[in-house]
């Protein structure tokens, strides 16, 4: 156990020595903020059943740190451990090879809830955010939304043989997603057929998860979201320990 | 690999040697339960790589071919981290002193050189205090002086009581390093022995050369006892011969015949002869 708690400390610290992680999990979905807040600005309007843009625009980002972290540095991290035989070293000590998988995902979801909490500050403090959900149900959201992107990074290490194809398919899934799903633009300006198609994407049901708890809508309305967050979290985990290599 | 069986024995530098492909780095990752074999059996310290894996990792230490750590990590950082994984780590401290890291002890590993990184290695794998350490290809890619500082680093690790178990393609290192040497060649192992025996075995001659500036009767040197052949280019003499002898008989002749010479060397045949002899090619190709 000491080891893992050692690995996980050196693995944040890690993190944080690495500007790009840092700069798009910290600090690029603030600037994202700042930069629509000031256009927009957050006045309660129809548009958004009453909200304004930012009080939608802040849950919605919530999903960009999520598939940041979980597409881009949990796999293309795992990918180069591979790579670069890091995991082969740390396999040739009495470590846990699980320990090695469990750092990370802690590291990773710790980052991705300072993420969280920045923004959601930056928004309290700048724009004024209006919260009208159970913090509660928000959190398990959060929770369910990040293992289970998380889990589709980790398929993307297991299969991809290097960190430069892991990072090839983490860009690939990963524009198109912040664009389409709703994170970067409201679904509400999307056209019909884009809204439709988008279903596909995983961070399409993160962001309506979100943003529906974000405004205090029910689990009862959010079924869908849950299941097809759930199910890709179960499979993620299963393809993951099924292909996943240590060199 | 195929057939291949032998024993190390405690407190002994153990080499395996031969070319790039032969099975060496294959052989030892199995021995280290990072591998698994086909078929065979394998005991190391009492244990079985296959079975008791986490055991025997406590109880070695393990220096990878071709490993790096996480770019931004600081070499007292690795040290701690690893510390922590094993239940009677050495004060890491000292191992930093030990191996001349003190100095870079806040460096990120990627700024490291070549020679830092592999000393940084070995300290991670006498972390544990280990009763035996592998080191596979411990000095490739390093300059000529940092691999007399690792082959120092090594013969100060055996003089600790370890033992220590090496794969290398030099053939020099393995020479001047190992208490008994294997080498291999198309995963089979063709000799085992020390290797002074190893070149005694092959019964290849010495060679003294030395150059002349007047004539030279071959033939007196030809009579000697310890002489089998002689050579002659231009002002260049090789006299070949098998035994000891051969050096102190050649120069008390030429002494005698009055016979003025320079530039006297010797060459004994080496652990490359004898990769040569066995396997019919050179080791480099």
């Amino acid at each position: 156990m000491r080891g893992l708690w050692k690995l996980t400390w050196i693995e944040m610290k890690l993190f944080l020595r690495e500007p790009m992680g840092t700069f798009f999990t910290l600090v690029f979905p603030m600037m994202l903020l700042f930069l629509f807040g000031s256009i927009y600005g957050n006045k309660p309007t129809s548009f958004f059943g009453g909200y304004g843009t930012v009080d939608v625009s802040v849950p919605a980002y919530i999903g960009i740190i999520i598939a940041t972290s979980g597409l881009f540095s949990l796999s293309i991290t795992m990918a180069s451990y591979r790579e670069q035989g890091i995991l082969r070293r740390l396999q040739a000590t009495p470590l846990s090879p699980h320990a090695i998988l469990i750092s990370q995902v802690i590291v990773l979801f710790m980052m991705t809830t300072l993420g969280l909490i920045l923004l959601v500050i930056a928004g309290k403090v700048v724009f004024a955010l209006r919260f009208g959900g159970n913090v509660f149900n928000v959190i398990i959201a959060f929770i369910l939304s990040s293992f289970s992107i998380f889990s589709l990074g980790f398929v993307i290490a297991s299969v991809m043989p290097t960190a430069r194809t892991a990072q090839i398919v983490a860009m690939v899934l990963f524009y198109p997603m912040i664009f389409l799903s709703g994170a970067t633009i409201p679904r509400e300006a999307l056209p019909q057929t884009i809204k439709q198609y988008s279903q596909i994407l995983p961070l399409t049901h993160v962001v309506t998860l979100m943003r529906g708890f974000w405004i205090g809508d029910s689990w009862s309305k959010h079924f869908t979201e849950v299941g097809i967050l759930s199910a890709l979290l179960v499979i993620g985990v299963i393809i993951s320990a099924k292909t996943f290599r240590w060199e | 690999m195929d057939d291949v069986s032998f024993e190390v024995y405690e407190g002994e530098i153990f080499g395996m040697v031969g070319p790039n492909g032969a099975g060496k780095t294959t052989t030892v990752e199995c021995i280290e339960g990072l591998r698994q074999p086909n078929n065979g059996s394998i005991q190391v310290l009492g244990l079985d790589p296959r079975k008791d894996s986490n055991p025997l990792r406590q109880r070695i230490g393990v220096q990878l071919q071709e490993s790096t750590l996480q770019e931004h990590i600081k070499v007292w950082e690795t040290l701690d981290l690893f510390s922590s994984f094993y239940p009677k780590p050495v004060d890491w401290r000292s191992l930093l002193e030990q191996l001349g890291l003190t100095e870079v002890r806040n460096t990120a590993f990627k700024k490291l050189s070549g020679g830092q990184k592999q000393r940084l290695f070995i300290s991670l794998a006498l972390i544990n205090d280990p009763e035996l350490v592998f080191m596979d290809e411990l000095t490739t890619g390093l300059d000529p002086q940092s691999r007399r500082v690792m082959w120092d680093l090594v013969k100060g690790i055996r003089d600790r009581g370890k033992t220590v178990y090496l794969t290398t393609h030099f053939m020099e290192e393995a020479e001047r390093l190992c208490d008994r040497v294997a080498i291999v060649d198309h995963g089979r192992i063709v000799a085992l022995d020390s290797p002074e025996n190893l070149i005694r075995s092959i019964r290849a001659e010495n060679r003294v050369i030395f150059a002349i500036e007047d004539t030279i009767d071959l033939q007196r040197l030809k009579s000697l006892h310890s002489v089998t052949r002689v050579e002659q280019n231009g002002e260049r003499v090789s006299v070949y011969g098998h035994t000891e002898q051969l050096v102190s008989e050649v120069v008390n002749a030429l002494t005698e015949s009055g016979i003025r010479f320079r530039d006297l060397r010797t060459e004994q045949p080496t652990l490359e002869d004898v990769f040569l002899t066995l396997t019919g090619h050179n080791i480099r190709n």
